[in-house]
């Protein structure tokens, strides 16, 4: 889950990293008097989670308060990305003698927390890892042993950093080592960190993303600032369909029928689990179909769970006809999956042998299910049948 | 033979009280698995099916003996400890059933593994089995299912769906190719084992003759594997089914796992796909078409 400039600025500040001044403004008359406030020059920037705003053209620099009123009205409704702004952040305008790159992340590969290093931050630094390898350093450190400032020591001096910038970086890059940690972080980014000309080294830029599953656990500090538990920061925000998925699987606890993504088919997808709706995904697909939907369903899920998805599914414009499709499951029972999206059809007021495309789920209490289908004359298949030709059957009715 | 487990592995089940975890030891028992404790703080006296619960592990260990292995199965909150509390009393085998950890947390348990030399399965699997022999964990359910879709044989099946390591079985069995043993190993950013890393224990298995896996978008588990087979010449063909390919289309969408994130240079599936033929890896497009695929790479040995 991915911060804001603002918000990652007020974790850096809560935690002693040194920030130059500045406001977050939601109108140009606020950026006029924040200006006011400001020594000098500022910077006004768009506040966007995705990158390439400055590509954009949503930063842009103001040297008088007309100017960064001007500015905020001209930056407000550039869309980056897709994205609108939230708000701007209009900062004072530092002149910069250097620019350092410092990021953590996991790597999955050595299963550790990886400190990357450049003394040539600012740019891209893929860019600066390909051609300057000797002024990137990646430094892995250990996410159980007491943490110290000698990896962040290393990791500096590894770029070829010396003399009192290795000395002022140090605590700095530290103290990101252990927010990273301390809240769950996926990425902990500082870009640039600046020396300026006056000599003081402060945090122009960062990126803070945290693990979506360990929210709960630092829901204090998302209180602290203002992310609520709606705001999912996924790549696009949530549409209603979606939303109203999120709604079904809180019905009760027992199993998945849930991360309903929406597409714009016909065919609803009633699908599972997290590895087989991957893969009946690509077969509709790789058939010719047109999802409607993207789902998991899995963990032996209610009657309930499994017909208000279904319902959920049919009530989407455009939908014609689900697929109800699993592979060989072991936990999931079904004869209830089978009851629920029966029920979900009748319910929704259209007849399951119509509507229900095919119905592949083979595993355990399959006799039982299938003798429900029987009764509704929907078609089935069990395990001698495909995934892939399960779904080649059901775009089949499409058509 | 077998890797990892046989009928011979004592294991326990933490959080056994659990209703999950008391299907699972149920499961387990009927399969033939050898489980001589659960453990839930506070519930120490009683049994599940017929399997005596503890207070903590060192008890189980007390009354039992040195013990192998065991099957974590806790709320994601308490899982890390449970893992801890294995390890230090010296379980070498560890199968983390529990989704929803952080990576942080996954990092810390795999860091005293190592420290430990133990080893851990998952988190967020369904465990793993040697068909015939024993299973640990929830892989292929009860176990009637479990003897339906899983035959005694010759291929290692890795998978990171848990639900795809049955399909992947079944239909193996079905084609008349039994396995050797199939890990569920988890679909998270970061596991205690990884393809690469079961590798070796393949390698020495003589009754292993070949690989399946089930592979999808996220992570760099794949590049690791094909890594890995053309760095020690393996003498094991290796089938593979990539699925999620519709993902290299839409970067930045979250589906499946909580690994499954398309997240900047990483491979798509299609450079995975590239990545793993170039090592000589076949990459089926449907997953009927995994058995022909073997017994043409088993022909060519």
């Amino acid at each position: 889950m991915r911060f804001y400039e603002y918000e990652a600025k007020a974790l850096f500040r809560k935690h002693g990293l040194p920030l130059g001044a500045g406001e977050v403004v939601n109108s140009a008359a606020d950026a006029r008097a924040a200006f006011g406030r400001l020594a000098g020059p500022a910077v006004l920037k768009s506040q966007v989670l995705s990158g390439g705003r400055m590509k954009a053209g949503a930063v842009k620099f103001a040297d008088s308060a007309d100017e960064a009123a001007a500015h905020f009205d001209a930056i407000l409704p550039i869309v980056v990305k897709g994205e609108s702004a939230r708000s701007i952040l209009i900062e004072e305008k530092s002149p910069v003698a250097q620019e350092y790159f410092v990021a953590i992340t996991w790597d999955g590969r050595a299963k550790q927390p990886v400190l990357v290093f450049s003394d040539m931050g600012g740019i891209d630094i893929e860019e600066v890892a390909e051609k300057h390898p000797d002024h990137v350093s990646k430094t892995h450190f250990s996410s159980i042993l007491p943490l110290t400032p000698r990896i962040a020591k290393e990791a500096i001096g590894a770029t070829g950093v010396g003399g009192s910038a290795l000395n002022r970086l140090t605590p700095v890059v530290f103290e990101l080592m252990k927010i990273f940690l301390k809240y769950d972080l996926t990425l902990a980014e500082i870009n640039p960190l600046a020396r300026l000309e006056n000599g003081q080294f402060i945090v122009l830029d960062g990126h803070i993303d945290m693990e979506a599953e360990a929210r709960g656990e630092h829901k204090a500090l998302l209180d602290e600032l203002g992310i609520g538990d709606d705001e999912t920061r996924q790549a696009r925000p949530p549409t209603e369909f979606e939303l109203a998925g999120a709604r079904v699987n809180a019905v009760d606890h027992r199993g998945v029928a849930g991360n309903v993504v929406e597409f714009d088919g016909n065919l609803g997808l009633v699908i599972g689990a997290g590895g087989g709706s991957l893969t009946l995904f690509d077969a509709v697909r790789n058939h010719g179909g047109k999802p409607a939907n993207y789902c998991e369903i899995g963990g032996n899920p209610s009657v309930g769970k499994a017909k208000e998805l279904t319902k959920l599914i049919l009530s989407k414009p455009g939908v014609e006809k689900i697929a109800v499709m699993m592979n060989v499951v072991s936990n999931t029972r079904v004869d209830i999956v089978a009851r629920g999206v029966v029920k979900g059809c009748i319910e929704a007021g259209k007849d399951p042998a119509e509507t229900i495309a095919i119905f592949r789920i083979p595993g355990a209490w399959e006799d039982e299910g299938f003798k429900i289908l029987e009764k509704y004359g929907v078609e089935y298949c069990d395990r001698s049948v495909s995934m892939y030709d399960a779904a080649g059957r059901a775009v089949a009715k499409m058509a | 033979m077998s890797i990892l487990i046989s009928k011979d592995t004592r294991f326990i089940v933490q959080g056994i009280t659990g209703r999950e975890a008391v299907n699972l030891t149920r499961e387990n028992l009927d399969y033939g698995s050898k489980i001589v404790g659960g453990v839930t703080p506070g519930r120490a006296g009683r049994d599940v099916y017929g399997v005596p619960v503890y207070d903590c592990v060192r008890d189980v260990v007390e009354a039992h003996g040195q013990i192998e292995g065991s099957v974590v199965s806790v709320p994601p909150r308490f899982t890390k400890d449970a893992v801890f509390e294995a390890l230090e009393n010296g379980i070498r085998l560890i199968v983390v059933v529990t989704e929803n950890i952080p990576r942080r947390e996954v990092a810390q348990m795999v860091e005293l593994a190592n420290l430990r030399g133990a080893r851990i399965i998952g988190p967020n699997c369904l465990g793993m089995i040697s068909p015939e022999e024993a299973k640990m964990g929830g892989v292929g359910g009860p176990a009637a299912n479990t003897r339906q879709a899983y035959a005694k044989g010759h291929i290692g099946v890795m998978s990171r769906s848990g639900g795809m390591t049955t399909e992947i079985a079944s239909t193996l069995t079905a084609a008349g190719l039994g396995q050797s043993t199939c890990v569920s190993i988890g679909g998270d950013a970061i596991i205690g084992t990884t393809y690469a890393e079961l590798m070796p224990l393949f390698e020495a298995d003589s009754e292993t003759h070949a690989i399946a896996i089930y592979s999808e978008p996220g992570g760099r588990m794949e590049a690791e594997l094909a890594e890995w087979i053309q760095t020690n010449n393996s003498r094991l063909p290796v089938v593979a089914f990539m699925a999620g390919r519709f993902m290299d289309e839409m970067q930045g969408m979250r589906f499946g796992h909580a690994g499954t994130i398309v997240e900047g240079k990483e491979d798509t599936t299609a450079e995975k796909i590239k990545r793993m033929e170039a090592a000589g890896i076949s990459v089926a497009e449907r997953i009927e078409e995994i058995p022909a695929l073997l017994r043409k790479r088993l022909e060519e040995v």
